[in-house]
């Protein structure tokens, strides 16, 4: 891989650091009124999902780190491994618990997630921003209260617990955005 | 879509424009006359800390290097006898950029002939009052050291800044150069302490650039130059000036050592500016004040590009 400079520091460059692979976020430059200028450097650790600031002296280099990101249909769940394949080549990715992490809550076969390839490997899985998944356990459904603005817990089939309003039922398909585990609506199919 | 739209509003630039009159009426009454030294030079700045950008023609082998600061031309005059003088300018340093720095920003420099670096800070605050409200007050290198860390940056080991950056701060190298230590703390956990209008003084010898240096009350061989901070933010650099051709001389081959080891650039020496200093240049303090920033205080805007017509 290239190595870059601090000067080449910006927001999605992946290198890596301490032997882990990271993306940088932001990187902002602090120089004295003479002397020596620093790069502030805030990375994410790809691996443990971790946020860390670093000051590099301007001029450093880190190695650049063999990642990528694809799109990918997620097939199935074998008890251990998540499957996913590339659309276009078909070919075929397994990824670990380490690397789906709670994207499992979210994801559906057929969805396109955005799987983060390391050296080959998937590291990380990124769910759609928005899914629809449908409620398999909740209350019953407080018919006409749509206006009072309560909420109630509903499963769905993965696993993950939602905060839905209160009219809601077995069966219902919702909205969510995955970045925040919020209901953002009834959905229609 | 392409953005071709300026990056300051039209509002800004009437501000600039004005601030731009109004300091060259500041310099017009007191008879310290406009110079427009060349941006283009064949010799160019030599500390390890300041990159110039080289301009080459396509037909040619000759280089020239845009001009960090008018410095070693204007020094150049004022030992040909031109008195007062002060630049107001384009200069240049590459990989400069960010919030607070642009590659090719606006440089007000002045010199004054037989002056001490005390009274040129006293004209210095004269200036800024006009454009930024507020006292200002006097500070040393030392004290801010000791006031924010604890630590005396003219005597403390290289190990006691290494620990003591690795407790406040993650730094992703390591160096036995005492200098960036005191760099990295400085720029990162003192200046932005320095709130309202400061002056620190007496930074360390090592730290001279191009001023004299003396030694201060406790022993401690320092510089004769200052620094004005608004806000966190660095506005001007000034020095009562070395006049001694050898010891500048001594200092630039220094720093070509220090760009030998860190296995950068190494431009040619100003021979040109070496005469004129081994010639005689009349005793005098001068100062550089980033002029792009004057105007982002004044208005209060946090990026250089809102105050620049567009960014470079």
């Amino acid at each position: 891989m290239a190595s870059y400079s601090t000067s080449e520091f910006k927001g999605g460059l992946k290198v890596m650091l301490d032997g882990d692979p990271c993306s940088i976020l932001d990187n902002e430059n602090v120089k004295p009124g003479k002397g020596q200028a620093f790069s502030r450097t805030r990375l994410k650790n790809l691996k443990t999902g971790r946020v860390l600031e670093k000051t590099f002296k301007s001029g450093d280099t880190l190695e650049g780190a063999d990642v990528a990101d694809r799109d990918m249909q997620y097939l199935y769940n074998d008890g251990e491994y998540w499957h996913f394949m590339e659309p276009e080549s078909f070919e075929q990715y397994q990824a670990d618990k380490n690397a789906v992490g709670d994207a499992a809550l979210w994801m559906k076969e057929e969805d396109v997630c955005m799987v983060t390839l390391y050296n080959g490997s998937p590291l990380a899985v990124t769910p759609p921003n928005h899914v629809v998944m449908e409620v398999m356990e909740t209350d019953p459904g407080l018919r006409g209260d749509t206006a009072t603005g309560g909420t109630k817990p509903a499963k769905l089939a993965t696993g993950a617990v939602v905060k839905v309003p209160l009219f809601m039922n077995v069966g219902d398909l919702i909205r969510i955005d995955t970045r925040t585990g919020e209901y953002l609506g009834r959905a229609k199919e | 879509m392409t953005d071709w739209k300026p990056s300051a509003d039209i509002a800004m630039l009437h501000k600039r424009a004005a601030l731009l009159a109004s300091v060259r009426q500041f310099f017009a009454v007191r008879s310290v006359m406009e110079v427009d030294v060349p941006v283009m030079a064949h010799a160019t700045v030599t500390d390890p800390n300041i990159e110039s950008f080289s301009v080459r023609t396509p037909a040619t082998t000759s280089k020239y290097y845009l001009m960090t600061s008018p410095e070693f031309y204007i020094k150049r005059l004022l030992a040909a006898g031109c008195g007062a003088v002060y630049y107001l300018g384009k200069a240049f340093r590459a990989e400069e950029s960010g919030s607070r720095h642009s590659p090719e920003f606006t440089m007000l420099e002045w010199y004054r002939p037989q002056w001490t670096a005390q009274q040129l800070m006293e004209e210095v605050s004269t200036l800024v009052a006009n454009y930024i409200d507020g006292d200002i007050h006097k500070t040393t290198y030392r004290q801010v050291f000791l006031n924010h860390l604890g630590i005396d940056p003219h005597t403390v080991s290289v190990a006691a800044l290494k620990a003591l950056a690795h407790e406040r701060l993650s730094p992703a190298f390591d160096s036995e150069d005492r200098n960036i230590w005191l760099d990295l703390l400085f720029s990162h956990l003192v200046e932005p302490q320095l709130q309202g209008k400061v002056f620190v003084e007496q930074f360390p010898a090592a730290q001279a650039a191009l001023a004299q240096t003396f030694v201060d009350a406790y022993g401690n061989r320092v510089a004769a130059r200052f620094e004005l901070y608004i806000n966190g933010v660095e506005i001007a650099n000034g020095y009562q000036e070395e006049l001694d051709a050898e010891v500048l001389a001594a200092r630039f081959l220094e720093n070509i050592e220090l760009r030998k080891s860190r296995g950068q650039t190494l431009p040619p020496i100003d021979e040109k500016f070496l005469a004129a200093m081994a010639a005689g240049m009349p005793p005098c303090a001068g100062v550089a004040l980033g002029f792009d920033r004057l105007l982002m205080i004044a208005s209060g805007e946090n990026n250089i590009a809102a105050v620049l017509p567009f960014p470079s």
